[in-house]
């Protein structure tokens, strides 16, 4: 089955029939042609795909596109604006805490999440925030760093 | 990672009485709460429905109040609810506990305490990609015949590995269930059955819509054994409850998960007394959970350590309560 679905993608709005059982990561990916959530696993497992719903951070591999009528959805392509990066990419870019960077978008989102809710996190309160986020390159202490220097920086 | 989601609809009732009806008009209807564990079956082919009744849309389900009884949550309060509310942390910690415990921070917010309690069993031969399980000759679980873990046995022995359960169960929980003939509310201990394939007490067009707790009355703690201390199901977890009895003995109630088929409790020796050399009670506590539980070989652990690490952990957790 088919159903309308209108939405807000990076502030801007879309409208159109999406089948019941289209994964978010899918519309994101293949009809948006957003491919900055990536899907790295069999589901649920990896955080690669975390994007934002309505500023919480979700697994948009476990999530029904349908499910999110009326949401407004933030992705990693949201983050740069006019051509700057963000203060996270730009901490992430600078601190090293990205390398072949396939599971950067899902933590840059999860990290977008944790900062809007503590402006001022710790390193556990990173680590918790960050628990469902797989890195296979760069052994995690490199992206909680660039997470302490993006807060600090947003503080200022 | 090609898989692609059966050609379900998804019906978002606003009542409980509508999910019933549509559930009992529709045979092959599933439920979806959070959908955290039951989108990954569909991915990979464990479960099949043209149908999926959502939960989501169910405000009466997503409550946590507080009654002259007790306090009654919802089944559709998230796992992050359940690990910020106030009320919780204060009087009942092994809960709050055991949903901070649960999966990832993205899973938890979405994740429900209903999807918990009505979790699949789990065993490394079942929790794999459909080419994967085929190349195996699937299982008796699902579409096959013989049971990897016991070939001589003829049950699965899939390991339930919820965390909620045991924390509730220390706490006295009962659950209400809502059905076509309306509702029903049991222990919630009495709510599984030691069997892997079939170890929920819940008939189609059932629905659980919440869990009820007396008054606090215990201390209570939860903690799980998992190979990843991040997010990972438990290899076992354990749920220990503490009271003082009016002559000042402690009392206590324990139960587990991930060691069978169903979450248990554990048969306890007795009360600690007061001014008592606790040494021989905690030693007789380990052997009564070493005794009460048996782990299969459904994870990547030897059962043995998962038999001997939740009762040291048991035994932990007692004597932080004491
Ligand atoms: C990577 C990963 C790690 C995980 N780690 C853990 C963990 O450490 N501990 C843990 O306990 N779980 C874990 N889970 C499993 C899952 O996320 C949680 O158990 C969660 O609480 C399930 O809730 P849900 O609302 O998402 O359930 P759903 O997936 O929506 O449903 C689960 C099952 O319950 C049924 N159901 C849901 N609500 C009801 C209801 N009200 N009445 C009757 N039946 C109902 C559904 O039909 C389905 O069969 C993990 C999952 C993933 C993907
Ligand atoms: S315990 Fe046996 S029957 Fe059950 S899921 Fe595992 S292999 Fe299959
Ligand atoms: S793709 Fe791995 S968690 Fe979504
Ligand atoms: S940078 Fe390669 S997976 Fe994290």
């Amino acid at each position: 089955m088919k159903r309308i679905v209108s939405l807000n993608i990076n502030g801007r709005t879309v409208e159109e029939a999406i089948p019941d059982n289209l994964l978010l990561v899918d519309f994101l990916r293949e009809r948006q042609a957003l491919t900055g959530a990536k899907k790295g696993c069999d589901g649920g497992e990896c955080g690669a795909c975390t994007v934002l719903v309505d500023g919480h951070p979700r697994l948009s591999c476990l999530t029904l596109t349908a499910s999110c009528a009326g949401t407004e959805i933030e992705t990693i392509e949201g983050q740069a604006r006019n051509g700057r990066l963000s203060t996270l990419q730009r901490a992430f870019h600078e601190n090293l805490g990205t390398q072949c960077g396939f599971c950067t978008p899902g933590m840059i989102m999860a990290a977008e999440g944790l900062l809007r809710d503590n402006p001022d996190p710790d390193e556990d309160d990173i680590k918790s925030a960050l628990g469902g986020n797989l890195c296979r390159c760069t052994g995690y202490v490199k992206i909680i760093e660039s997470i302490m220097v993006a807060a600090a920086e947003a503080r200022r | 990672m090609t898989e692609v989601l059966p050609n379900f609809r998804l019906m978002e009732p606003a009542t409980v009485e509508e999910a019933v009806a549509l559930l009992n008009e529709t045979p092959d209807a599933l439920l979806c709460a959070g959908g955290t564990d039951l989108v990954v079956q569909l991915r990979k082919g464990l479960a099949e429905t043209g149908t999926l009744v959502s939960l989501s849309g169910i405000a009466a389900l997503r409550e946590i109040e507080v009654t002259d009884a007790g306090l009654r949550i919802g089944a559709g309060v998230t796992l992050s609810q359940i690990e910020r509310a106030q009320v919780i942390v204060d009087g009942y910690r092994a809960v709050a506990k055991a949903a901070r415990s649960v999966a990832g921070p993205a899973h938890r917010g979405v994740a429900t305490l209903g999807g918990n309690l009505c979790l699949d069993t789990r065993c490394v031969y079942y929790n794999q990609s459909h080419w994967w399980r085929k190349s195996n000759d699937f299982c008796l679980k699902y579409r096959g015949d013989t049971c990897h873990v016991a070939p001589q046995g003829n049950r699965c022995r899939a390991a339930f590995s919820g965390d909620m359960a045991p924390s509730l169960m220390v706490h006295g929980a009962e659950i209400e269930i809502a059905g076509p003939k309306g509702t029903r509310r049991l222990p919630l201990a009495e709510f599984y059955h030691e069997d892997g394939a079939a170890h929920i007490r819940l008939e189609h067009g059932e629905i659980l819509v919440a869990a009820h707790l007396p008054p606090p009355g215990a201390a209570s703690e939860y903690e799980k054994v998992r190979v990843r201390g991040s997010i990972d199901f438990p290899l076992a977890g354990v749920a220990v409850a503490c009271a003082r009895t009016p002559e000042g003995a402690a009392r206590f109630s324990v139960a587990v998960t991930g060691t069978n088929s169903k979450p248990l409790m554990v048969d306890v020796p007795g009360d600690l007394p007061p001014h008592s050399a606790p040494e021989a009670f905690f030693a007789a506590l380990e052997k009564a959970v070493q005794k009460a539980v048996s782990p299969q070989r459904t994870t990547t652990i030897a059962p043995h350590y998962r038999r001997l690490s939740i009762s040291a952990l048991t035994v932990r957790l007692a004597k932080r309560l004491t």
